[in-house]
Formats: C-alpha cells, sequence, structure tokens
C-alpha cells in the first residue's frame, strides 16, 4: 500500500497543482438566489438634460453642420484652441461635462452578486418559432448542410502536432550516447490522441531502450489533461515490457510544463516518472531551459537494475536558439544520478551512479 | 450641401501621375490607388442599383513579395460601392472558387435572409454560382462588407461601402478619402490559426525577458513578473497575431507603397477609416494633424477633436481633418502591440512625404485587464474585493509598475461565483473576473500616456435623438470567455460548437446588455443586423449607436438593445481566429413577419 501510494505520489504532487482550479462549480448554489430581476438597472443619465446642445436639438437644421472645429478659421491651430466646441458654448455644458467625467455607469454583474442568481427569464414569444427563420425562405434542407458547416467553423478545430522535445547526442566519461524524446498529438480541445516515444542508445553500442506510448488525452483542467493508455518497452536484450499508463500533463503555475506517470507492467512492477521544464526566455531567441527528471518504482525490478522507491533523478540546463520557433538547436549539460537500490545495482556491475554529460541537440515542433 | 466640385486641375494631376503608377497596380481598385485625388461623394466606383461582384482567386503583391489571394473583382481591397439612402440595391455574387462563399454588408440594416452568414442568413453561394442579394438601403454612412465563410476574409475578401444620406448631409466636407485598414500574411490563415492552436505565444516576438528585466526596457519588476507567471498569463499578450508575420496594410498599400491621397490646403477632408483587419486593433493617428470625429460605425456622432484613437477590428469611423499647410502628413495605424504600422500619406501632391515616426514601446497589461478593479473610474466595488491585500494604495487606471505590492494570496482567479448561472466554467475559462471594471472612459491600452488627446468611447454622442428611448424591460448578461494556452474563445464557456442556445430576444424588446470580458485580450463583438446604444453615461438620449464594441480586458461594456429586425442574426468576436476557435452565437429575434409559430 504504501509503496503504491509511493509510485502515485508524482501524480497526487502535480494533481494539487492543478486541484485549485478544480472548483466546485456548485458551490454557490446554496446561497440565497437573489433574482436578477431585482437587480438595479441604473439610469444611464439620471440628470434631467433639457436644452441640450443646438446640434442635437435640431440636427437637420441647419442643414450643413460645420464640424466646428475644423471650419471657422484658416487658422491651422483654431481646432486646438476650442475644446470641446459646441460644448463648450453651451450653457449647459458644465452640466453635461461634469456627469462625463464621472464615467460611465456601473452596471452590477454576476461578481457583484454573492452565488450565482438566475437571470431574468425570456419572454415567451421570443421562443416562438420556427426554429430556424432562413428554413422559410430557402427550405430547411438546404440550410441543414450550410448548418453543420456553421458549428463546424466556430469552434470545432481539429489539430495535430509533432513535438520532437530533444533529439540529442551525450558526451561524457569516454562514452557517445543518444537520445529522442518525442511526442505529438491529434484531435480537438478536449478529447485527444496523445503519443510519446523516447529512446536512448550508445554511438557504438546501438539501442540500448525505446518506449512508445499510445494515450487517451482529455482536458480536465484549463492547464491540465489526464491521459491514459499503454506503453510498450523495446529492449535488444528482449524484456520488451508492456505497462498501463495513467498520467497527468500540463501547465504548472510559474510556466513549468509537467508530465507525469504512473506505469502498471504487466509483470505487475509499479514506476513513476515526474518530468518538469521552465523556458527561461533571456532574449526573444535565447532560451535557458532547466529539466528535471525523476523516478521511482513500488518494487525492486532486478532484470531492470531497478531498486525501489525513488530510483533516479536528472537536471539538466539546455541553451537553445530559436532561428523559428519551430527550429532551436541547443547545447547544455545533464547531470544524472542513480538512487538506491538503483545505484546499488550499477555499482555492483562497477558502473557509476553519477553522470554529468556534455549534451548538443535539436528541439522541433511542427 | 457641400458636396464638393473636383478641381480640375487635381483630376488631370491625379490621372496623369496615377498612370504612370497602374502598371503596378493592376490589383487596386481605382478608388485605392495611391494618388488617388479624393472621391466626389456622386461619382462611385461601384453604384447601384445593380452591382455585379465575382469572388475568385487573385495574387496579391505587397513589400515585393507576391502571395494567393481570395478577392472581389480581382481587386484588393474589394471595390468601393457606392449606395444612396433610400435606393433599392440588387446585388449579384457570382462564385468562382472551388469552395463556398458569402459575402456579408457589415452593418447594414436588411432582412436577416441578405445578411450573408452561411448556416444562418442564408446557405450560402456554392461554388461557380450566383446569389443575387437585394435589399432596401434604409441608413447611410461608411460601412464594408466581407466574407462570412471559412477565413477568406483574411486573405483579402473585403471591401468598403459607403452609403450617402437621402437628404443633406450634417457633415460638411470638401473632399473625401476611404481608408481600409488591413492585416497581410503570407502565411495562410489556417496555417496561421494551427500554429496558435499548438503555440499560442507563436507570434509574439515581444514577450518579457531576462534581458528586458536586467536593463529594466521590460518596465516590469520581478515581483510583477512572478505574479504573472504564478497565474500563467502573459503580459505581453495582446494582439494573437501580429507584425512578425502581418504587413499592414491601408487600401491595400503595406508602408512601402504608401498609399497617398491629395488634398488642397484649406480644404475639410473627410476621411472615412474602416479596420477590415482579420485580427489587428490599431491605434490611429495623423502627426500634425487633429482630427474631428464625425461618426461610428456608420452612425453620425456629435462632432469630437482629438488626436488619436484605437479602431478595432470592424469598426468604422469618419473623420475631418482640415490641413492648412502645404505639406505631407503622415497617416499612421499603429498596431496595438507596437509589433508593426499601416503608413499612408496626405499631401497637396504626389510625392511628397511626412516624417513615418518610430513605433512607440510595447504596452504591458496590468491587473486591470485581469479584471481587477484597482480603483479608477466611477463604480469601483470595494466590497468586491474584500480579501485582497491591497498591498499599495488604490490608483486610477494603474500603469504596470503599481502592481508590484500586490498579492496574490487568497485571490480566486476563476470563482465560479463570480459568473452568471448559465455559465459554464469549463476547460475554456482560464480566468472569471473577479471585478471586471466599465472601461468605457478609460483610454486605451497603450495610450494611457501619450500627451496627446486620445478618443475613448465616451466621447461619443450620437448626433440624432435615440429613436427608442423606453427603459430596458430586461437586464441580461453574457460573458466573453477564453482559455489563451489552449486558444479556446467562446460566450458564457461555451463554444460554438458545442450546440450551445441562442440568444433569444421577443422582437421590440429593450434589452439592456451587459458584456463581461473574462479574458486579457480586447474583443470586438459584433452584432448583426441591429445597431446598440452603448451605455456611456452620456447626455440622456442621445448614447452613441454601435454595430461592433470593443470589450477592452477585463472589463465590461453595457449596451441597451431594441431587438426590432425579426429573424436570426449572429453575433460574435470580430477577431477572426477568435470567433473561427467559437466565440460565436446566434441571436434569434420572434416573432417573424407574419409567421405562424
Amino acid at each position: 500500500m504504501s509503496r503504491l501510494a509511493l509510485a502515485f505520489a508524482p501524480l497526487i504532487l502535480a494533481a494539487s497543482a492543478f486541484s485549485a482550479q478544480a472548483q466546485d462549480s456548485h458551490a454557490g448554489h446554496t446561497m440565497p438566489a437573489t433574482s436578477a430581476l431585482t437587480r438595479p438597472a441604473p439610469d444611464p443619465a439620471p440628470t434631467p438634460q433639457t436644452p441640450v446642445q443646438p446640434a442635437a436639438q435640431d440636427p437637420h437644421a441647419g442643414h450643413v453642420m460645420p464640424p466646428a472645429q475644423t471650419s471657422p478659421a484658416a487658422d491651422p491651430h483654431a481646432g486646438h484652441q476650442m475644446p470641446a466646441p459646441p460644448k463648450a458654448a453651451d450653457p449647459h455644458a458644465g452640466h453635461d461635462m461634469s456627469m462625463m467625467s464621472m464615467g460611465p455607469p456601473d452596471v452590477p454583474t454576476s461578481a457583484d452578486n454573492p452565488g450565482r442568481p438566475p437571470e431574468a427569464p425570456v419572454p415567451a414569444a421570443a421562443l416562438s418559432g420556427p426554429t430556424h427563420a432562413a428554413d422559410l425562405v430557402f427550405g430547411a434542407d438546404a440550410m441543414a448542410a450550410a448548418r453543420q458547416t456553421l458549428i463546424a467553423e466556430n469552434g470545432a478545430i481539429r489539430s495535430t502536432a509533432v513535438i520532437i522535445d530533444r533529439l540529442e547526442a551525450s558526451f561524457g566519461d569516454g562514452e557517445e550516447t543518444w537520445l529522442w524524446d518525442v511526442q505529438g498529438w491529434t484531435g480537438g480541445d478536449i478529447n485527444r490522441f496523445w503519443w510519446k516515444s523516447e529512446g536512448k542508445g550508445d554511438f557504438s553500442g546501438g539501442l540500448e531502450e525505446a518506449e512508445l506510448q499510445a494515450l487517451y488525452s482529455r482536458a480536465v483542467t484549463p492547464f491540465w489533461d489526464v491521459q491514459a493508455g499503454v506503453r510498450q518497452d523495446f529492449r535488444p536484450d528482449g524484456e520488451d515490457t508492456t505497462h498501463l499508463v495513467l498520467g497527468l500533463q500540463g501547465l504548472a503555475p510559474y510556466w513549468w510544463e509537467v508530465d507525469a506517470a504512473a506505469f502498471l507492467s504487466t509483470d505487475g512492477d509499479l514506476t513513476a516518472r515526474v518530468e518538469a521544464e521552465y523556458d527561461l526566455r533571456i532574449t526573444q531567441r535565447w532560451i535557458l531551459q532547466p529539466r528535471f527528471e525523476i523516478d521511482a518504482s513500488a518494487s525492486d525490478i532486478p532484470d531492470l537494475e531497478i531498486g525501489s522507491g525513488l530510483s533516479s533523478i536528472e537536471a539538466g540546463l539546455r541553451l537553445r536558439f530559436e532561428f523559428h520557433k519551430e527550429f532551436a538547436p541547443y547545447v547544455g549539460v545533464e547531470w544524472s544520478r542513480a538512487l538506491g537500490g538503483t545505484a546499488d545495482y550499477i555499482e555492483a556491475r562497477g558502473g557509476e551512479a553519477d553522470d554529468t554529460r556534455f549534451v548538443v541537440g535539436l528541439k522541433a515542433w511542427f | 450641401m457641400s458636396i464638393p466640385r473636383l478641381d480640375r486641375r487635381t483630376l488631370l494631376r491625379g490621372a496623369a501621375t496615377g498612370g504612370a503608377l497602374l502598371g503596378l497596380q493592376g490589383l487596386m481598385p481605382a478608388w485605392a490607388q495611391t494618388g488617388s485625388p479624393g472621391l466626389r461623394a456622386d461619382l462611385p466606383t461601384l453604384a447601384g442599383p445593380n452591382i455585379d461582384l465575382t469572388v475568385g482567386h487573385s495574387p496579391f503583391t505587397v513589400g515585393g513579395r507576391t502571395g494567393h489571394a481570395v478577392t472581389i473583382n480581382g481587386v484588393l481591397p474589394a471595390p468601393l460601392l457606392r449606395l444612396r439612402e433610400g435606393q433599392n440595391a440588387r446585388l449579384s455574387v457570382t462564385n468562382t472558387l472551388d469552395e463556398d462563399t458569402s459575402i456579408h454588408w457589415h452593418g447594414l440594416l436588411l432582412p436577416f435572409q441578405m445578411d450573408g452568414v452561411p448556416g444562418i442568413s442564408f446557405p450560402g453561394i456554392k461554388a461557380r454560382e450566383t446569389f443575387v442579394y437585394e435589399f432596401p438601403i434604409r441608413q447611410s454612412g461608411t460601412f464594408w462588407y466581407h466574407s462570412h465563410s471559412g477565413l477568406q476574409e483574411a486573405m483579402g475578401h473585403y471591401g468598403p461601402l459607403v452609403i450617402d444620406p437621402a437628404g443633406p448631409d450634417p457633415v460638411g466636407y470638401d473632399r473625401e478619402h476611404v481608408l481600409v485598414l488591413s492585416d497581410w500574411s503570407f502565411i495562410h490563415p489556417h496555417e496561421i490559426l494551427e500554429k496558435l492552436k499548438k503555440s499560442p505565444g507563436y507570434f509574439n516576438r515581444q514577450r518579457t525577458t531576462l534581458a528586458g528585466l536586467l536593463d529594466g526596457s521590460d518596465r516590469m519588476s520581478l515581483d510583477e513578473r512572478r505574479m504573472w507567471g504564478q497565474m500563467r498569463m502573459d503580459p505581453r499578450d495582446i494582439l494573437d497575431v501580429n507584425g512578425s508575420t502581418y504587413t499592414y496594410l491601408i487600401n491595400g498599400h503595406g508602408p512601402q507603397e504608401n498609399w497617398t491621397g491629395l488634398f488642397r490646403p484649406g480644404e475639410r477632408v473627410r476621411l472615412r477609416i474602416i479596420n477590415a483587419s482579420a485580427m489587428s486593433i490599431f491605434n490611429v493617428r495623423i502627426p500634425g494633424l487633429p482630427m474631428t470625429v464625425v461618426q461610428a460605425d456608420g452612425e453620425n456622432v456629435r462632432p469630437v477633436e482629438t488626436d488619436e484613437f484605437q479602431i478595432s477590428v470592424a469598426e468604422t469611423y469618419d473623420v475631418i481633418v482640415r490641413p492648412t499647410e502645404d505639406r505631407a502628413y503622415t497617416i499612421v495605424s499603429e498596431a496595438i502591440d507596437r509589433s508593426g504600422m499601416g503608413r499612408a500619406t496626405l499631401a497637396p501632391r504626389l510625392g511628397m512625404i511626412a516624417e513615418v515616426p518610430p513605433l512607440r514601446e510595447v504596452p504591458n497589461l496590468t491587473m486591470r485587464d485581469m479584471g481587477m478593479d484597482h480603483g479608477g473610474m466611477g463604480g469601483m466595488d470595494h466590497g468586491a474585493m474584500a480579501g485582497v491585500d491591497h498591498g499599495a494604495p488604490a490608483q486610477g487606471a494603474v500603469p504596470a509598475d503599481d502592481m508590484a505590492g500586490m498579492s496574490m494570496a487568497g485571490m480566486n482567479m476563476r470563482d465560479p461565483d463570480n459568473a452568471p448561472p448559465d455559465m459554464a466554467v469549463s476547460v475554456g475559462v482560464d480566468m472569471v473576473a473577479m471585478s471586471p471594471s466599465n472601461r468605457l472612459g478609460e483610454r486605451p491600452l497603450g495610450l494611457t500616456d501619450v500627451d496627446h488627446r486620445v478618443l475613448v468611447y465616451t466621447d461619443l454622442v450620437s448626433l440624432t435623438p435615440n429613436k427608442d428611448q423606453r427603459p430596458p424591460s430586461r437586464t441580461m448578461e453574457i460573458h466573453l470567455t477564453g482559455n489563451m494556452e489552449r486558444f479556446m474563445w467562446g460566450f458564457d464557456g461555451r463554444k460554438f460548437s458545442e450546440l450551445v442556445e441562442p440568444i433569444r430576444f421577443e422582437r421590440d424588446e429593450r434589452v439592456r446588455v451587459t458584456l463581461v470580458n473574462n479574458t486579457m485580450m480586447a474583443h470586438p463583438i459584433h452584432l448583426h443586423g441591429h445597431f446598440f446604444e452603448l451605455v456611456t453615461g452620456g447626455p440622456a438620449g442621445h448614447q452613441p449607436l454601435k454595430h461592433t464594441v470593443n470589450v477592452a480586458p477585463g472589463s465590461k461594456v453595457t449596451f441597451d438593445l431594441t431587438a426590432d429586425a425579426p429573424g436570426d442574426w449572429a453575433f460574435h468576436c470580430h477577431m477572426l481566429m477568435h470567433m473561427h476557435a467559437g466565440m460565436f452565437n446566434v441571436v434569434t429575434v420572434r416573432p417573424l413577419d407574419g409567421a405562424a409559430s
């Protein structure tokens, strides 16, 4: 049980970040509803204005109402001397002006009312038919198709993205390695098919491990998506594990892009991973990106050299230049450390738990 | 009546020089060609009663580069239509595209089936078909027309429409020029939208940076930046699509092409300014030349003199200028995020130019743009702010620097209790304004500190008394909502594609509608088939009439509407990409004429 909790800790952590937005939308309903009908609708102009401005009293009286500012004189600056021409000439102008300076009336809105009081009902006659006025003129059939297009073209946008977050080579300790970290999605605003793939290898030894996730992603709050699906691992040694995935991806306060997921393998192993990235714009095109990744496991997985508990942490710093927003090569450093039992496995076979590498790569999307 | 007679010499000169340039300008309608000597009100480009328009593909060249445009009669902008109040207009529109098209007559009062919105007013115009619009002209003023199909409008499918009054024009002028402001990108609008869906800040090359923090050029402290970051909001998110891809056009000319309109010193020149952009709000000024605003959205207003005004998408303003010196003046239409500008010239002779002012510094959004009312204009509600820790005393129109003392602790930027009961506080809503303020009397974004006069909505006063002065019998609240990170936009938390309930009015019902902007972007909200009266608190019975109103970020706008046009009408944000992303609904007005229910 505690192992489970540990594995889900990243999820819970991330969940707390968005729970602030997941308000109880019914919170206000218990409040006594002060009817919108009783809301004062302030008179836009409470002061009676008898003789307003001559121009306004009978706009057509003079047939041509020259713009007073520009017409009277050849003096180019004449206009400047006349602050508000017709008004200034009017004895009641002051009246007017003082009203203007009070600004427009502050019509109360829901923000001024506790709870969510209902609005005034629509008059019955407004509900009379037909449902679609143009059906009477052009026929329901002709209009139905156009209406479908209208609906599709005002909100139902579908799009497809491919994001190469990291395509990089790294150097350190005499090893030259590479990795990819790519994802993409297709769908609408709420529901999307999301895929992710990561893989790494050695320039001399070939592929070390790779994974591919296929997820259903659903936007649940303004900044967060819940994702669920499967993950397939590929390893040269044949340890091709399959996992169920439950994750949370989105934007945390302070513009941190977070991707947190828990994985339950067909072998019953529960692991989790949290990644977080932040873009620090030094200039419009030079961007410094700190990146963190934490991996954890609920169990000891000797075949994969993973010990239970926190298994590894990574911290990277990448400096990229956006030639285009879609195309940005980078250089950086990445430090990683295996922890606990995981470190023991690595050290047992003569490896080092600690690793610092220099990276060169590309971030791109389309 | 002071309709001018065109001076023959001006005409000849215009024709001679214009002729030399014609080769380069085959795509421009005559009135939009640079060096236009001015339009005569009685000498229209295309006039009724019968007008034929053809929608098709054309190449369009600006800044030395050629792209693909969708045009009307092969020109960008489309031909100027000159109609007269009281006439009957018969407009035959032939579609030579391979897809549906349409023309919406923006601001015109007409029968709903002639309004030109496919799926609401009519089925649209199929490929290689002709549709005949026919309706009486019941008004006068400056309007425009554009496609309401797909994203064709962003590709050049728009043009000006001027209606002369049946009687004498209350506005006196000696000469007039139509200025169609617009935005042009060589990226296809669908690709623009696709990029915004994946990366909403894609076009923004003016974001806050570490360098800007260190050298102070961002004008924003670390504390403020932390606060914006905490909210996952960008204080520089002002225009979704901007000068990083757009060339800003005036009458189809880029800044280098420098469209030039002629005048003779001393003349009163009427400029009919139309913002036909897809996604661009402009600040318009003519350095050295005061402008007297005489009309807004085609409706006459009491003349008011100003030096600069903001024109949101789909709005029109008519101004009178009176250049008296024998010199050129630059007309500047600067994008409100200062990422670029349109430029044209008014000059006594062709070839004269005036200094082009540099782009001004990028404005930062403030707490007021987040719907937090920190003091400021009338009607501040301190009660709603209970629990907010005011580190700094409240100040009017808070500049960015004054936000530092604010503590964000305990604030709920997305409290459903601040929303009306029928609003869905959903994924598509990243903010619910805590204390939206009425900003009609405030200078618009970026113009708070300029040292000259700036037009505000409360300066607009209808020239003629409002026809319907009954008090509203009902109030209605409509929230403008969005999720900037996902580029989702809607009304009351829903996209139109989610099959929303229409907004229903009884015929001739008078309703007071308040629009609350829960987003940090401005939304030009347009209602078809009607004019509404902005409740500005100005002289009684003279509320200014508008077909489109720019709802400032985090603010509320109230208008009175007499729903006197039976039928179904579109109601939407005129930011084309916002509309396409869902900020759209249908307004129904019932009962219909003689219709059985």
